[in-house]
């Protein structure tokens, strides 16, 4: 499991706009770059970010090797009701690291 | 000459000889505008692409081509009504013209997104966001890179 790093806020008030702040450790290897002996070192990249708010997706972003390494992305999300926000992001072989946080609407 | 040395004539005849390898690897080429013009049309299609609408900030000078903030911001209510759907961010001097895309809804309440990419040289960077209505509208910034991400 990649160590991620996560600011939600715990409690918001009905039809607030939050911003949610989403990192994670990973090498993002672009394919490109060359071992000391000059090997090419394989390609190993996350593909996909999905924020999902009480199981449906509200934000997703499909990500390339332009996305730096420890990818971080800002972004936001409207909050209706209380419940979970999981995040989830998928590598290029299928793995899926995924994290939740309980958010409370008053 | 005993193994504790750290340079033996081994290690560098090793390393050396690594090194030149590296230097004789043509670095892939890097793309050109008319890649992210491709990358563009395969996403979009030929629909044409205001201007406008869409803020894209990257700092015009990045020091570091590994690591360059990127924020996006689209003009929009983000009401069921009127909102964006997706932003897609292209590159044209990377070796890939993609950089990321980003899907967005009604329930994303704001169209802001912040990241960070990287830049392998001196270029302009794109920035398309389609509405629900299927409006493109668009933007390019351009950023001096002094280190670059070289060969990303």
């Amino acid at each position: 499991m990649a160590m991620t790093r996560i600011a939600a806020p715990a409690q918001a008030t009905a039809g607030e706009i939050i911003q949610l702040k989403v990192l994670i450790r990973h090498p993002m290897e672009t394919g490109y770059r060359r071992d000391l002996y000059g090997k090419q070192i394989p390609r190993d990249i996350l593909k996909r970010f999905e924020c999902r708010y009480n199981g449906e997706t509200v934000f997703a972003a499909e990500l390339f090797p332009a996305v730096a390494a420890d990818p971080f992305l800002t972004f936001y999300t409207r909050a209706t009701e209380s419940g979970a926000l999981e995040f989830r992001w998928t590598d290029q072989n299928g793995n899926v690291t995924s994290e939740t946080r309980q958010l409370d609407v008053q | 000459m005993s193994d504790k040395h750290l340079l033996s004539r081994r290690r560098v005849l090793e390393y050396g000889s690594g090194l030149l390898a590296i230097a004789m690897i043509p670095a892939p080429a890097l793309a050109a505008p008319t890649d992210a013009d491709a990358a563009h049309q395969a996403l979009f299609g030929d629909r044409t692409v205001t201007e406008g609408r869409v803020v894209l900030k990257v700092p015009p000078i990045s020091e570091n081509g590994y690591s360059v903030p990127l924020s996006v911001e689209v003009d929009s209510p983000m009401t069921e009504d009127d909102h964006v759907v997706r932003i897609a961010i292209f590159s044209e001097e990377n070796p890939l013209p993609d950089v990321a895309r980003f899907e967005l809804g009604p329930r994303a309440g704001k169209a802001r997104i912040d990241t960070r990419i990287r830049l392998g040289n001196t270029q302009k960077i794109r920035a398309v966001a389609e509405m629900n209505d299927g409006a493109l509208y668009g933007t390019s910034t351009f950023s001096i890179v002094t280190l670059a991400a070289c060969v990303l």
